[in-house]
């Protein structure tokens, strides 16, 4: 890297700009991936922040990546894009400052929007209009679009069944809580080997780690075991508070279960970490490519460098105002139980890696609700607000439009300031 | 608010366990109730109808409570209708604790000394069937727990049964306290339609107990 008094005043905009928006996703949207833990009381606030911050951390570091790069060249058409590298850089730079400003005024007003849904806007919105409807790649966007739907549907589908695995493994039996400290390694070692899997196929390419898939397979099943052993640890520190009474069973049971959630939790602050850096690293990553005069398919296009300042940032707005809106949320969902909190948070990490493999930028919000209301549908929670689902239907209706809109604003005034 | 504050509801079940904590409270406030009218003390009546009022008005308040937190966009484990009509009966078991007492209260009665023993066991009985009904409530919490699968819905089932057969018996038993008080219609006179609708009412108690319990029974298995 050039010296610092060698950056150029876009950079270091752009760079201002991705870090106010990496601040927000970690003050905002880390509260509602780790505040159901917080709730449940499987996580006490202090201990969930730090979980969070390095897990968060972790997830944007080692596998953020993929979905920078979708946000980064995936949307726009780059052989458009490459003829006109200023506009690009005008664009992005709008995109960001749309983002961020809608994410401001909301935060304000009140209004849940996804911070997905508004970078995924602003730069459609500036592609669209500046530099035309040809250059957007409206495939992608469809395919963008459409995961928006199917993906808290499989967050979901997935609640639903692992709830009932959970019922049928755990609750149902004769003895719940031996029932649930025998079956837990196993979750503990699906958990690992999943991420593990996902992490390491492909997904270390930045750090010149680079497996191909038995290579993965076999390094992830290790990963898988080691987390397994280390559950079976931790499961059967566990002590039963002895009681015969069919509560206090239950109680012991969901003891258990805290420490499992624990697990869960870390996988979709790790997961979320995973997919959110994209929204304040993916324009930030196009907008140095430009300024570096570096080709636009280039290689190291997303620097390792790139995705840490993205990581610290939600680690900084987890930091500085995320742990406030995570005791705010911990407050309210207490009527989450441990087993209910896990099924949901391990529907959903999954869910969320699988979409950060491929390359798609998902809300992550929208998906933990999906799986939350996936357990409600197996008969496991005492009552969901159906008006969540209405407020979801309005963000995307309403975040999409005003983003463009915010976007192509800011991208003719970034032009009129930066065009000679 | 984020959405995942504004997603989790109140659950109505455990303000509903408390609904018929109280509901049942005012239905065994009728055995001394009655061990009162027996024994002929009109002013101990009159205090023993001022709490099974009070405890009323303890009940109607948790309804109420439940009525409006209930909203139809609740997503809930159990069918909202099922639960709204389990509260009623539960709220009728109080309401005819507070007949009864009323009634007890204003024509200041004394049961007759050969209605006094099979009085006094079926209103025994009855309450009998009140608390079954209020420990099968009691397990909702539980059944919740679990999902609604497993062996605690055998076992809630299993109390169920034994709600119905102890319904069985208070009918019985009330039959017994009527054919007695029509034998004695003739020394009784115009008391005689007084302590018919009073027993009416008592059977009544565990006729609304053994509705909570049948309508659980459907409410776990959808």
């Amino acid at each position: 890297m050039e010296a610092l008094w060698e950056i150029p005043p876009t950079v270091w905009i752009a760079g201002g700009l991705a870090l106010y928006m990496a601040w927000a996703i970690g003050a905002n949207d880390v509260a509602n991936a780790m505040g159901t833990s917080v709730g449940s009381g499987a996580l006490t606030l202090r201990r969930a922040v730090v979980v969070a911050g390095v897990l968060e951390f972790c997830g944007a570091f080692f596998v953020g990546g993929h979905v920078t790069d979708t946000v980064r060249k995936g949307i726009l058409d780059a052989s458009l894009v490459q003829a006109s590298p200023d506009l690009l850089l005008q664009g992005m730079l709008g995109a960001l400052a749309a983002a961020a400003t809608l994410l401001l005024l909301a935060t304000r007003v009140g209004l849940p929007i996804s911070t997905t849904h508004a970078i995924v806007g602003a730069i459609v919105g500036f592609g669209a209009v500046g530099l035309g409807l040809d250059a957007v790649i409206w495939s992608k966007v469809g395919q963008i679009a459409a995961s928006w739907v199917t993906s808290p549907l499989m967050g979901g589908v997935l609640g639903f069944l692992i709830f009932h695995l959970v019922r049928h493994l755990v609750l149902d039996r004769a003895n719940p809580f031996e029932a649930a400290q025998r079956v837990g390694p196993y979750f503990f070692f699906a958990v690992f080997f999943v991420i593990g899997l996902v992490t390491l196929f492909k997904g270390l390419k930045h750090l010149d780690l680079d497996y191909d898939l038995p290579g993965a397979l076999l390094r992830a099943t290790a990963v898988g075991l080691a987390g397994g052993a280390l559950g079976r640890v931790f499961l059967t520190r566990v002590k039963a508070r002895a009681g015969k009474g069919h509560d206090v069973r239950f109680v012991d049971v969901e003891r258990v279960f805290a420490v499992l959630q624990i697990l869960t939790a870390s996988a979709v602050a790790f997961a979320h970490g995973s997919n959110d850096v994209a929204n304040a690293i993916g324009p930030l990553a196009a907008i140095v490519n430009v300024a570096q005069g570096a080709e636009l398919a280039g290689k190291a296009a997303v620097a390792p460098w790139m995705l840490a300042v993205g990581g610290l940032g939600i680690v900084l707005g987890l930091s500085t105002w995320g742990y406030r809106v995570m005791e705010t949320i911990g407050r309210k969902i207490t009527e989450l139980t441990p087993s209910r909190g896990f099924s949901a948070e391990l529907a959903a990490a999954l869910t969320i890696v699988v979409a950060s493999r491929a390359g798609i930028p998902v809300s992550t919000t929208h998906i933990l609700v999906g799986a939350v209301l996936g357990v409600g549908a197996a008969r496991g929670i005492g009552a969901l607000d159906l008006r969540v689902v209405g407020r979801i239907l309005v963000s995307w209706v309403a975040t999409l439009p005003i983003a463009a809109a915010l976007s192509v604003f800011f991208f003719y005034f970034f032009k009129g300031l930066l065009s000679p | 608010m984020s959405l995942m504050g504004s997603l989790f509801g109140r659950s109505p079940i455990r303000p509903m366990q408390q609904h018929m904590r109280a509901a049942v409270a005012c239905a065994r406030e009728v055995l001394p109730l009655f061990e009162d009218m027996a024994a002929g003390k009109p002013k101990r009546i009159a205090s023993r109808r001022r709490e099974i009022d009070r405890l009323e008005h303890e009940a109607d308040r948790i309804k109420n409570e439940i009525r409006s937190h209930l909203p139809r966009r609740l997503f809930m484990p159990v069918e909202r209708r099922d639960m709204l009509d389990i509260l009623d009966h539960q709220d009728s078991i109080a309401d005819v604790a507070q007949d009864i007492a009323g009634l007890a209260d204003q024509r200041a009665m004394v049961v007759p000394g050969d209605l006094r023993e099979p009085l006094l066991d079926l209103v025994r009985r009855v309450i009998a069937a009140c608390d079954q009904a209020e420990r099968v409530v009691n397990e909702l919490d539980k059944l919740l727990e679990t999902g609604f699968r497993g062996p605690g819905v055998a076992r809630v089932e299993e109390m169920i049964g034994e709600l119905s057969r102890i319904e069985s018996d208070t009918d019985e038993l009330a039959e017994r306290v009527q054919r007695r008080l029509f034998d004695m219609e003739g020394e009784l006179g115009v008391s005689t339609v007084f302590w018919y609708q009073m027993i009416n009412w008592v059977a009544d108690l565990a006729d609304y107990a053994e509705r909570v319990g049948n309508r659980l029974r459907l409410l776990i298995a959808s």
